[in-house]
């Protein structure tokens, strides 16, 4: 029995462990402060649902070899750029974020193939250039922002075309999901239905994998040269698994924004893909391996500790900035940790 | 009396339960040239790292035994020692930094320094180099092995050729050395340039340097070599000099009869009239290393066919051209049929199933589980394992486990259970997974290469009894490829020597040893009958 707890922690790994433990002792001290604990604990269970989407896009990219997709930038700006045009196009109520989902996913896939196909140039250094990509696509969809033909007032810049720097979703899709089937537990808010709707989501990218063509890409990633033997086109995988990453960056970015309450455009998505890419991590992925329970476990750690311990950072040291070098240092800190780890095949 | 130069005595080397070197012996008298002769994997390399006092000999516990130079013992546990010794090595693959000049490369960390300030005050490390004096020595040495190319040229701009002549001319640079091993030089050379390097190998011997040959090739031996050593499975076979002895002794010894116990077959594979599986005509594939360049042979439904040959011969590229994974150029017949534009899919769906040599490469998916190994490549090709919804496909895992626990007892692979992950096992085991994702394609012809490199002898019979019994019992036809003759010997119906990317011949397992030799060197068979006939 006590062999098989051994074994558990060793799994979930020391970093995981710390992490973890940081993360209890941090709501620990919420609630002996007193510093809303019930409100704490439900900002927690939002800002999971609403990283969650944007966090799956890492599985897909790293199970096709591509490693982790710091070019999720590509997807989030289709995301953005579907929302813009939903809106653009009058759809209101579920209509407008389904519509905005679907114009996302088709700018997706356009880019994400042709990135795909970058990427099969320069096999090995994906993260690398995935980086300098991503940041060079935030900078041309700010021309395409600023040149867009906006017709709707939400839309548009007060002076001149363009579109603007943020875009009030009140109207529109703004806190769908959160406000979908909220359950109620003392003084906490649950958030069930966008749970749910995130759990449909997983479960759909996992059903994909345990399919025979899932299984194939996943061959792919794992050992080219094992995939050339029983001719599975290492390439063709490739691109399947950035299209599919960069699709759900699409999606991700408009349950954030969604959550959020406003279209971010211009440079606010630049850094957006390094969150992702630490929630994973933090998760316990690896740069060749990633799996949804990465996922699901990810996202709830690294947000919880930023969603914590701005309360607490505040009630120790007000008027000052250290919630925000917590959070600057932890993320970053991981995903450092997590680069150091990769490990070459053997 | 003769006092020898270098005296290796009882030499014993064992990695872990492995014997490599048993009671092994080596003498080499001053100015001769001494030719060391065994298949891959006697024990030559083992030997020449001990003489060097390599890492790998000391942390994998040193050896047994005695060396001795000019009749007093030495110890060398390092290569500053070997090299204290007088002994140098010439590489097989070049130790060479392209960037650098001939002169450089030679006197590479041996620099001659000038006097200067700096020097005066940091010493050696901040001293200036004496590029005159450098490029005087390295023009002595370059003349001394017969190189007119200027001193000052940049390594990258010469021929692949002239680098084993750098090599050397920095081996006799070092002013003490006494003895040179030259491994395998002659492999990358053309005729011609091995021609000049054996005059060159001539003339340092008689100018007072002890030199070790290793060499697969026999006609340089009987060329230059005044005595030969032949190894076998880490023993010493014998040792002479070269007047008394020929290729076809030669041959033998290295050869040797070490067939294990025969396996038991009841139905030999002798009819003439058999269809053919496979068939191959004028068949060549690229593959780095281990090219072929024209291969025809048929292979008889029904058969355990063997290739054999030393490494970098071709053998192992054939298998791989077969299966479509290295490109191949030529006619491949499978069942009569022809295959155009080989691709593993329409192998594989030939009825064909492949067991490679690289298994922890192309062989195995190690961060997956044992079932997932065995059923990903029926899955893939004959889309087993799977339930249908529609156009959308579900693994079954069910079907694979219930598979896969079938295979692991059937092949008795060692394992905590079918959701191990293949990267903790041992490598016998890896091997049976291997061979039983093969077999879960349910093939007619199943190419196995190198089905024992590496893994333990229990393993290995039980291995080479399961393809037998596959063979006889499903009529499976089987194309073993390995390095181990013996293995070969002991299961295969006929047994192909490749030489030089051609086949040299086809013989019966039961062949005289001598034959198997000098197929395996590349004699010509009219010139193996010639020699054979003159040795009786």
């Amino acid at each position: 029995m006590s062999e098989k707890i051994v074994n558990g922690l060793k799994r979930f790994g020391s970093a995981r462990l710390i992490i973890s433990l940081f993360f209890l002792a941090l709501l620990a001290v919420t609630y002996v402060m007193d510093l809303s604990f019930g409100a704490t604990v439900s900002d927690v269970l939002v800002r999971w649902c609403m990283n969650f989407v944007l966090v799956l896009a890492m599985v897909p990219s790293v199970l096709s070899g591509c490693g982790l997709n710091f070019a999720s930038t590509l997807g989030i700006s289709c995301g953005l750029l579907g929302g813009v045009l939903s809106i653009e196009f009058g759809f209101t109520g579920l209509l407008s974020l389904v519509m905005a989902g679907l114009f996302g996913c088709v700018f997706a896939a356009l880019v994400g193939a042709l990135y795909g196909k970058l990427l099969n140039y320069i096999k090995g250094s994906e993260m690398m250039i995935a980086t300098y990509v991503g940041f060079a696509f935030v900078s041309l969809m700010c021309i395409v922002w600023v040149f867009l033909p906006i017709t709707n007032d939400t839309l548009r810049l007060a002076m001149g075309g363009g579109v603007r720097l943020n875009v009030e979703l009140s109207a529109t899709f703004g806190h769908m999901l959160n406000d979908f089937l909220p359950v109620k537990v003392g003084s906490i808010t649950i958030p069930l239905g966008f749970m749910l709707v995130c759990a449909a989501f997983s479960l759909l990218l996992g059903l994909f994998l345990n399919s025979r063509t899932g299984r194939m890409m996943r061959v792919a990633g794992e050992n080219p040269k094992f995939a050339q033997a029983l001719d599975i086109n290492v390439n063709t995988n490739r691109i399947l698994g950035t299209m599919l990453s960069t699709m759900i960056s699409a999606v991700g970015i408009l349950f954030y924004a969604q959550s959020y309450g406003f279209l971010q455009l211009y440079t606010a998505p630049l850094k957006m893909s390094f969150l992702a890419v630490a929630a994973v991590l933090i998760g316990g992925a690896t740069t060749r391996k990633a799996s949804i329970g990465n996922v699901v476990l990810g996202p709830l750690l690294f947000n919880g500790i930023l969603a914590t311990s701005t309360p607490v950072a505040n009630a120790l040291a007000p008027d000052s900035n250290l919630a925000e070098i917590v959070r600057i240092i932890v993320s970053n800190g991981i995903i450092v940790y997590a680069l150091t780890k990769i490990k070459r095949e053997v | 009396m003769d006092t020898y130069l270098l005296e290796m005595r009882h030499i014993t080397k064992r990695y872990g339960e492995n014997t490599v070197l048993k009671d092994m012996e080596l003498l080499v008298k001053p100015r001769e040239i001494h030719a060391l002769l065994g298949e891959n994997g006697a024990g030559k390399s083992t030997l020449m790292n001990i003489l060097f006092g390599m890492p790998v000999i000391q942390d994998s516990g040193g050896f047994e035994g005695e060396i001795r130079r000019e009749g007093k013992p030495v110890q060398i546990d390092t290569p500053i020692r070997a090299m204290e010794a007088g002994i140098g090595m010439v590489h097989q693959e070049f130790m060479m930094i392209p960037g650098f000049t001939i002169a450089e490369n030679i006197k590479l960390n041996r620099e001659p320094l000038k006097n200067s300030l700096a020097g005066k005050l940091g010493g050696r490390y901040l001293s200036v180099i004496d590029f005159d004096q450098m490029g005087r020595d390295a023009r002595a040495a370059l003349d001394q092995v017969g190189m007119e190319v200027s001193e000052q040229t940049l390594m990258d701009r010469l021929p692949v050729g002239h680098m084993q002549f750098v090599e050397i001319s920095r081996e006799i640079d070092k002013k003490n050395i006494k003895l040179l091993v030259f491994d395998e030089p002659t492999a990358v050379l053309t005729e011609s340039e091995a021609g000049v390097l054996l005059g060159i190998m001539r003339k340092l011997a008689d100018s007072g340097i002890a030199i070790i040959f290793i060499t697969h090739r026999l006609d340089e031996v009987m060329e230059v070599a005044d005595q030969v050593t032949v190894f076998r499975d880490g023993e010493l076979v014998g040792s002479m000099p070269i007047g008394e002895t020929d290729t076809v002794k030669i041959a033998e010894m290295m050869i040797g009869r070490k067939m294990g116990e025969a396996f038991e077959k009841t139905r030999a594979c002798t009819d003439e009239n058999l269809p053919f599986a496979v068939e191959l005509k004028n068949f060549a594939v690229d593959m780095p290393g281990e090219r072929t360049k024209s291969v025809s042979l048929q292979v008889k439904k029904g058969e355990i066919f063997g290739l054999a040959g030393l490494a970098g011969q071709g053998k192992i590229s054939i298998a791989n051209g077969i299966m479509g994974i290295c490109p191949s150029e030529g006619e491949l017949l499978i069942n009569g049929e022809p295959v155009s534009k080989i691709t593993p899919q329409k192998i594989l769906k030939q009825g064909c199933a492949f067991v490679s040599e690289d298994r922890k490469g192309t062989g195995l998916l190690l961060d997956n589980s044992i079932e997932d190994n065995i059923a990903v490549a029926a899955m893939k090709v004959q889309k087993k394992y799977l339930r249908r919804f529609g156009f959308f496909t579900q693994i079954d895992k069910k079907k694979i486990r219930a598979h896969a626990q079938e295979m692991i007892k059937a092949l008795d692979i060692r394992c905590t259970g079918p959701s191990q992950y293949t990267r903790r096992l041992s490598g016998g085991n890896q091997q049976k997974v291997c061979v039983a994702r093969a077999l879960s394609l349910e093939p007619d012809i199943l190419l196995v290469s190198e089905p024992t490199r590496g893994i333990d002898i229990g393993a290995k019979r039980l291995l080479m009894e399961y393809l037998v019994r596959l063979n006889q019992e499903r009529g499976m036809t089987i194309i073993i490829t390995s390095s181990e003759l013996a293995e070969l010997r002991a299961v295969c119906d006929r047994i192909a020597i490749i030489f030089d990317g051609t086949v040299v011949g086809i013989l019966p397992p039961d062949a005289p040893d001598r034959e198997y030799g000098l197929y395996m060197m590349g004699y010509e068979t009219k010139e193996k009958e010639r020699s054979v006939a003159e040795h009786e």
